[in-house]
């Protein structure tokens, strides 16, 4: 069995790159594929402390990952729709000239 | 209290009334406004003569001064605060009333002969009302105040009447010279009276005992002295005097009367003869107690005597005044060639002369000669109207002449004037009263001057009305007299009317009589003259006595052989005689120089001649004193006014503009600099930290991350601290 | 079971950087799709089968393929020639550095990592709903109700205008 850590460290690279890729990518969709990555890391997270922890059948872990997915993907349908209605307007996915609310 | 007391104040207010209707009415209501002002006399006169009974039933009796007080106003808390007025009905009040109401009833009916022609009719008799209201209102008062307050109406009156003619310049001047100069004498008169409040609490007459003339308050006055030595009363009363003074036309402050010759010939006789200037004499009168106290009777006397005179300071004075005047004035009058100022200095002569009587012999002998002087010198100015009115208005002596033919009603009644001014004894009412001054200045303890001045000035007297009546009625009458008065001075002289304006001279143009609305009047004027003699002689003094508040006993022939009455008439008689021969001789006989050529006074004595004829120069010297004081005090005035004080106000306002252009500089460049520095200040760090906000999602994800990185480690050193 | 998990460790990173990296935004949304499979396994290798067969048919299954729709419904179906990364690339990856350079340190500092593995629990369908109806039964809801709302603004947002 993988010591924990390497999952730890593991969903650790997996947050960091999807980071990286949120805020260097000009593309809307692209940035929004990160903040999935993003979840999915904080999740594999959650599997891990459950899995590794010392009341595992109370599974807290699980639970919360799977409300955790059951956002993400509501999160994603509404993010997703909110990229189309930008790119209707703005008639462009970059995110480099969506500034309208510049100050 | 009967009735007319209460109600004594109808009668001078019903011919203020009658002024107030008459001044709403348009000019053209000549018959309306006539008819108010006479009907108005005619009842002030009947109520007059109901109070006259009335007195005359209580003299002898308790009650001779009957008083009416009203509270007029409250000034301030307490007894002390309350200002009253109020009327007195007592037997001096009632003779001036009839006297009054008398001589102005029939004025008023020779004004609308007079003034017939005149375009201001209704405004004349307008005046004529006003004043006589206000006289009576002085006749009538109770409170120094009062009186005050009508002496200034009649003041007002003279001078809207001298001037009724205003767009002549001689009668504006003249109206203002009268009452500039009445002002002067009024002012001391209110200095007097304030100072008299302020020393009785009082200025009711008679009050129960509390009034200024009575007992209590005289005690008190004379006790005090001012810082001279002299007695407060002594010093109230010459202050007092002063307005009367002014207001009688005594020596000083004489100046205005013949110059108030400029108004209509009715308003001379009424204002400027018998009523106005006897107002000083009168107020004089009224007030005799308060002049009447000195030290040296209030120790030997319990209670002050209203009537005779003790012996005072104040009335030392008024008697040198008067007698001085008599004089100066009957020898200015010689020299005068305008019939109507011959009569101007003859009624300050004579106003002298009732002066002296006040000073020397008390308010009986001063106001006996008031009575007869109102009548007969009434009836002298109706005459001289009468007469400048049938020759077209010529007015100079010189120019007339035979008159007695011509005029012979005027000459009659003008006669009858004439002789009772100069003291023509027995039939003629100026014989009597005239000499009971002359015997009392005979009987006065101080000085036998004021006889000997007043012997003097009724050779004077009688020399210059000789003169007058000579010129005017006898000799021949000038052929050209009516002619030849030239159109424009006509027109001058009668207000401003071309002659063509006169509808009556049906007759040929020439000297005619005048109609019966002015020969009326004079008649009945003459018999009152003739006949008012009688009611003070010394065999039946009943005038003297009811103005003492006493019942006369029954005509007593013994009388006359009092010490010194005989004889002093006597010699009265001649020095009236001698004047009337010397005035005849050279004027009056055959062979009299003419009138058109030197005068004969001139040529005695030209020297005296000019100095009388030029009123002793006294215009000329209060023109180079006073007047050109006056007018430098005005500059300097002025001049305090324009620089001094409108450089305080100035720099006031430079001040307060300086400050508020401070408070705006200091709001613009302070407080507005500052708030904007502020405001700026706020928008450029404002603007700075938006620069924070570019609009793009992946720098606040960036700032999130790099927050989430701060956080934690906060926390772990958080707890390992 | 190292190796097993160093081989989906490494899938999933080249997944994930191949996903963060690529041109094509077809290619990017596949390559996502592999690293969601990626963690799906890793799941499974966790004793967390429920979850992990949750994560296919949820990521896999229907967020890629959402993916993939958006971006073809963005035009983005042929790749740009302009730059990939914004002008402002530096400041990202440095924060996303700094992260995990935080993150590892905590890890490797942490006591938990001394974690001793535990005896295979029962995560089995049955336990899930058990738990799941019974303990968690109002977050269930809320889910459901969040779902829905989700659901309704997606279509909304999304809705083309018909107003002229």
């Amino acid at each position: 069995m993988t010591p924990l850590i390497g999952y730890l460290l593991l969903s650790a690279f997996l947050f960091a790159i999807g980071l990286a890729g949120a805020l260097t990518r000009r593309n809307a969709i692209i940035v929004l594929i990160g903040i999935e990555l993003m979840l999915n890391a904080a999740n594999l997270n959650f599997i891990a402390f459950w899995r590794f922890s010392e009341h595992p059948e109370a599974l807290t872990g699980i639970m919360f990952v799977i409300f955790a997915i059951g956002v993400a993907a509501a999160e994603a349908a509404v993010g997703l729709a909110l990229i189309i209605a930008i790119y209707r307007h703005y008639k462009t996915t970059n995110l480099d000239e969506v500034d309208s609310l510049k100050g | 209290m009967d009735w007319i007391v209460k109600n004594l104040w109808l009668i001078p207010v019903l011919p203020m009334l009658a002024a107030g209707l008459s001044a709403l009415a348009p000019q053209r209501c000549r018959k309306f406004s006539a008819t108010l002002a006479i009907g108005s006399m005619v009842v002030s006169f009947l109520l007059s003569l109901c109070a006259f009974a009335h007195a005359l039933h209580s003299v002898g009796h308790e009650g001779t001064k009957e008083v009416f007080n009203f509270t007029w106003l409250h000034f301030a808390s307490g007894d002390a605060g309350v200002l009253k007025l109020g009327w007195v009905l007592d037997p001096l009040t009632a003779v001036m009333l009839v006297m009054v109401t008398f001589v102005g009833t029939l004025i008023f009916i020779y004004s609308t002969g007079y003034m017939a022609h005149d375009e201001n009719f209704t405004r004349f008799f307008t005046f004529l009302s006003l004043f006589a209201g206000a006289m009576l209102g002085v006749v009538i008062a109770n409170s120094l105040l009062l009186l005050f307050i009508c002496w200034e109406l009649v003041g007002l009156t003279s001078y809207l009447l001298i001037g009724f003619w205003y767009h002549k310049p001689s009668a504006a001047a003249a109206a203002k010279k009268a009452f500039i100069t009445t002002r002067i004498g009024d002012v001391l008169f209110l200095i007097g009276i304030v100072w008299l409040y302020h020393a009785s609490g009082t200025l009711l007459f008679y009050d129960n005992g509390q009034g200024c003339m009575e007992q209590s308050a005289l005690v008190k006055m004379v006790a005090q002295t001012t810082g001279a030595g002299m007695a407060i009363s002594t010093a109230i009363g010459l202050l007092i005097f002063a307005g009367a003074v002014g207001k009688s036309g005594q020596v000083p402050l004489h100046v205005w009367l013949p110059d108030a010759m400029e108004g209509p010939t009715p308003v001379s006789a009424l204002i400027h003869a018998a009523t106005m200037v006897a107002a000083g004499v009168f107020l004089v009168a009224r007030v005799y107690p308060l002049m009447n106290t000195s030290l040296a009777w209030l120790s030997a006397l319990a209670e002050p005597h209203p009537i005779l005179p003790v012996g005072s300071p104040a009335l030392t004075v008024i008697t040198w005044v008067g007698a001085i005047t008599a004089v100066f004035a009957a020898s200015i009058a010689i020299a005068q060639n305008d019939i109507k100022r011959i009569l101007a200095y003859s009624t300050v002569s004579q106003l002298g002369y009732m002066m002296m009587g006040l000073g020397v012999g008390g308010v009986a002998v001063g106001m006996f000669h008031l009575i007869t002087h109102a009548f007969f010198k009434a009836l002298l100015f109706l005459g001289a109207g009468s007469v400048i009115h049938g020759c077209h208005e010529e007015q100079d002596i010189c120019r007339m002449g035979g008159l007695r033919k011509l005029m012979p009603i005027t000459f009659a009644t003008y006669a009858v004037g004439m002789l009772a001014l100069c003291g023509v004894p027995l039939f003629f009412s100026g014989f009597w009263s005239k000499d009971e001054i002359l015997h009392a200045a005979h009987g006065w303890n101080v000085s036998q001057v004021p006889f000997y001045l007043g012997a003097f000035g009724a050779l004077l007297t009688a020399f210059y009305m000789t003169r007058q009546v000579a010129r005017v009625f006898f000799r021949s009458c000038h052929p050209d007299l009516g002619r030849t008065t030239t159109s424009e001075q006509r027109t001058v002289e009668h207000g401003g009317e071309p002659a063509s304006k006169h509808p009556h001279h049906e007759l040929p143009p020439g000297v005619h009589e005048s109609p019966a609305s002015m020969t009326i009047p004079l008649v009945i004027l003459a018999v009152c003259a003739g006949l008012l003699g009688f009611i003070g002689t010394p065999a039946w003094p009943w005038f003297q006595k009811f103005l003492e508040g006493e019942q006369v006993g029954a005509l007593n022939f013994a009388n006359f052989s009092e010490h010194g009455v005989v004889p002093l008439m006597i010699a009265s008689s001649i020095i009236v005689f001698i004047g009337i021969g010397l005035g005849w001789y050279f004027f009056g006989r055959k062979g009299a120089p003419p009138p058109d050529g030197v005068d004969p006074v001139e040529k005695l004595r030209p020297d005296i001649y000019v100095l009388l004829r030029n009123k002793y120069f006294i215009d000329e010297l209060y023109e180079a004193t006073v007047i050109r004081f006056n007018g430098w005090f005005a500059m300097v005035c002025d001049f305090l006014d324009d620089i001094v004080w409108g450089g305080v106000v100035a720099l006031v306002t430079c001040t307060t503009i300086g400050l508020s252009w401070v408070n705006t500089s200091i709001d613009n460049f302070v407080i507005n600099l500052g708030f904007d520095q502020v405001c700026t200040g706020l928008r450029r760090d404002g603007s700075w930290l938006s620069l924070f906000q570019n609009g793009k999602v992946q720098r606040y994800l960036g700032v999130i991350g790099a927050a989430l990185v701060v956080l934690v480690l906060l926390l772990i050193w958080g707890l390992k601290g | 079971m190292t190796i097993t998990f160093a081989i989906i460790a490494f899938v999933t990173i080249t997944a994930t950087v191949a996903a963060m990296s690529l041109r094509n935004l077809v290619h990017c949304a596949l390559a996502s799709a592999v690293a969601f499979g990626g963690l799906a396994a890793a799941y499974l290798q966790l004793d967390a089968q429920f979850v992990g067969f949750a994560q296919i048919l949820v990521y896999v299954g229907a967020i890629a393929i959402l993916i993939v729709f958006a971006v073809l419904l963005t035009r983005g179906g042929e790749p740009t020639e302009e730059a990939l990364f914004s002008r402002t690339w530096l400041a990202g990856t440095a924060i996303a550095v700094v992260v995990f350079g935080v993150l590892a340190w905590t890890i490797r500092n942490s006591f938990v990592s001394q974690r001793e593995t535990t005896p295979v629990p029962d995560a089995t369908v049955k336990e899930i709903g058990d738990v799941l109806m019974n303990k968690y039964v109002l977050p269930l809801e809320v889910i459901g109700l969040l779902l829905t709302a989700a659901l309704i603004g997606a279509v909304i947002i999304a809705l083309k205008e018909e107003r002229k």
